[in-house]
């Protein structure tokens, strides 16, 4: 598994060689700007995706981060609008986004409810509450100390601020992926929530707490959005969830859990900000990206499936049991083994 | 990687820019350049009207013997157009024609554009003064609002009741034209007409369809409606053609042809107005050939020519209005397809 796990990620690594070697050709993209740019631009949605990740692994989703991105930053608008400073918005936008986790999670563990159907309701309901704060304006004018955080780059490198701050989270969510028991549990989770919990894991704990860093993260995420652009609006951040998502499938996270890593979101997340930035420059329209992104999306959905690693779980039922029900007609077409097969 | 890439580009961009003074101080008689390379950046690429914008656009690019081109986001959100100006600046296009969205969001990557020597117009939607050098306004907020008066006051013959459908009761355009209505019909020559309703729509089709039928059943005297959006004349216009107050009350507004079309044949709708948004492009285009060229920098009083469209003169804050709205009646309003 380890072996097929590498691979995945050998593929992906091979993917952003490409991306960055081909796109090189482009006028204008080998350049430091150019560089911190695409990088730069990618903050926000490598934010989201290291939010999820840890989620997915447990086999759920929360498609509500980039409204509560949305809501943070339209809250932040509102409140310096009304003069409050800075340092005090920092943490209360924090706060709110974590709360906003927390209804997430009260939801979806409390009350059992599936993450699918939680957090749809939940990303219209953050935009619409985003909407109610600031309606259709736009709040501006952050203050100028803060703002170099979310638009330099450290001190004549390519490296922005922002994105050593992605780097960090992304190295403190692998350690705590890959190398805590917490982690581990993540991936005992996805794989069978009742044979996780018979083993002494506290699902319900573990899966609580990584909807409330979610909804941190997201927070975290529209501090930056917010600085960035200079302009706090309820529609900021509108559709990043679907990026985020494609960014952790196409890193060969399973959707349905206990299958991922941090490396493989990680050189997804470049490979796709690179892609972005070559088509831009080579003028390609936006509906053909979002055919060249929807196709690397089904392929990295697809290829696992492909090629299925030997695990137990996985494995379909004999052929031969299926064949005989359908040759005595209990089951016609095999269609009510399917959901057995696993995918 | 990146550092290797940067000296290359560095040298290329002094050796081909080196006379673009746009921050510099402008000099009339200097000739257009030819082969300026000039995007245009709507709001949204797919909107039909913008296209009509752009299109005048590209049109004055290449009678200026310039490769002019669209580029855009498929949403109107206001962050999407930053991509496209790192690109265009990547692109080291000579100008960048931008209907912002966002008037703050694209603020910084227009200045870094600017910083690098590009010409920077704003057409249809400014953003943040600062961040660009001329903005081609589509109209006089003054003459929209008051020529809506003169043209419902012509068609009702001087008096009479009439009421504005408007769009949502906080649309920034709408209230500034209404305002002007208001003023113009203070002076004397409208003494007999009298505005008794504001009604908002919501720039909703199906809302602003049933606000145009209350108007007509609380106020049975009315005699002409001004809607100054576009949705809302066409929903105004498909209430009054099916009703039998068609002809007898008078709509007027911001309308485009092709949506109102059918009720000006019909004898619905006699006239109502919008800019030309073909002109506004060419006119934009241009301005960002005359900045990029060094002919003007973007300052208040300076004059360029904008070909078929004669001289303009660039206004306070960098500020150049198109002119008047063309008015569509039923003897040119075939002449237009948009």
């Amino acid at each position: 598994m380890l072996a097929r796990l590498l691979r995945w990620e050998t593929v992906l690594l091979v993917l952003c060689v490409v991306v960055f070697v081909v796109g090189s050709a482009s006028d204008g993209f080998a350049e430091q700007g150019n560089i911190s740019f695409l990088l730069l631009d990618y903050s926000e949605v490598a934010l989201l995706a290291f939010a999820l990740l840890p989620i997915v692994l447990t086999g759920e989703i929360d498609l509500s981060v980039a409204s509560t991105l949305g809501f943070c930053s339209a809250l932040t608008g509102t409140l310096w609008d009304v003069g409050m400073s800075f340092e005090t918005i920092i943490p209360l936008v924090l706060l709110a986004g974590v709360a906003l986790g927390s209804v997430n999670a009260v939801l979806i563990v409390r009350f059992g409810l599936p993450s699918l159907a939680v957090t749809i309701g939940t990303l219209g309901l953050y935009r619409g509450l985003a909407y109610v704060l600031l309606g259709d304006r736009a709040v501006t004018g952050f203050p100028e100390n803060y703002r170099p955080f979310a638009t330099d780059s450290i001190g004549g490198t390519f490296l922005p601020y922002a994105t050593l701050l992605v780097l960090v989270v992304g190295a403190l969510i692998a350690v705590g992926v890959h190398m805590t028991t917490v982690g581990r549990s993540l991936y005992a989770i996805g794989l069978g929530k009742e044979t996780a919990r018979f083993s002494g894991i506290r699902v319900n704990r573990i899966t609580f707490s990584f909807y409330l860093l979610s909804g941190g993260l997201a927070a975290v995420a529209s501090l930056i959005y917010t600085l960035r652009y200079n302009s706090a609006r309820a529609d900021n951040g509108n559709g990043l969830e679907l990026v985020a998502v494609a960014a952790v499938l196409l890193g060969g996270v399973s959707i349905f859990g206990g299958r991922g890593t941090v490396l493989g979101v990680a050189t997804a997340l470049l490979a796709m900000a690179g892609l972005r930035n070559v088509l831009f420059l080579d003028d390609v329209s936006n509906e053909i990206q979002n055919v060249i992104t929807g196709l690397l999306l089904i392929l990295s959905v697809l290829v696992p499936v492909v090629f299925k690693p030997r695990r137990t779980k996985d494995v379909p039922l004999k052929p031969s049991v299926v064949d005989a029900e359908r040759r005595s007609g209990a089951d016609s077409g095999g269609r009510l083994r399917r959901d057995h097969e696993g995918v | 990687m990146a550092g290797c890439g940067g000296t290359t580009k560095g040298s290329d961009e002094a050796a081909g820019d080196g006379g673009t003074a746009t921050q510099g101080t402008a000099n009339p008689d200097a000739p257009i350049k030819e082969g300026l390379k000039i995007a245009f950046l709507p709001k949204e690429i797919d909107n039909p009207y913008e296209v009509m914008v752009d299109k005048g656009g590209v049109d004055a690019v290449s009678e200026l013997k310039g490769e002019g081109k669209e580029v855009g986001p498929s949403d109107a959100s206001a962050s999407s157009q930053v991509s496209y100006i790192n690109t265009l600046i990547q692109q080291r296009q000579d100008a960048i024609v931008i209907a912002a969205n966002d008037p703050n969001a694209v603020a910084p990557a227009l200045k870094d554009a600017m910083s690098k020597g590009i010409a920077v117009v704003t057409y249809d939607s400014d953003a943040a003064v600062d961040a660009r050098q001329i903005f081609v306004n589509q109209a006089d907020s003054e003459e929209i609002g008051r020529s809506q008066v003169r043209m419902v006051s012509e068609q009702i013959g001087g008096s009479g009741e009439i009421a504005i459908l408007s769009a949502t009761p906080n649309a920034t355009n709408q209230n500034t034209w209404i305002k002007f209505m208001e003023d113009e019909l203070k002076k004397p020559e409208y003494a007999n007409v009298k505005l008794v309703k504001i009604a908002y729509g919501d720039d909703d089709d199906q809302k602003s369809f049933q606000e145009a039928q209350a108007l007509l059943q609380t106020y049975p005297n009315l005699k002409g409606i001004i809607a100054p959006t576009t949705v809302g004349i066409s929903a105004a216009a498909r209430y009054l053609s099916s009703s039998p107050y068609k002809g007898k009350v008078k709509l007027t507004g911001l309308g485009t042809p092709n949506q109102m079309r059918e009720f000006v044949k019909d004898g619905t709708v006699t006239a109502f107005a919008l800019w030309n948004p073909t002109e506004l492009g060419y006119l934009a285009g241009y301005a960002a050939a005359s900045l990029a060229s060094g002919k003007i920098s973007g300052k208040e009083g300076e004059k360029f020519e904008a070909g078929k469209l004669g001289e303009y003169t660039i206004g306070k804050d960098g500020e150049i209005i198109l002119g008047p709205p063309t008015e569509f009646n039923a003897d040119n309003i075939d002449d237009f397809d948009f």
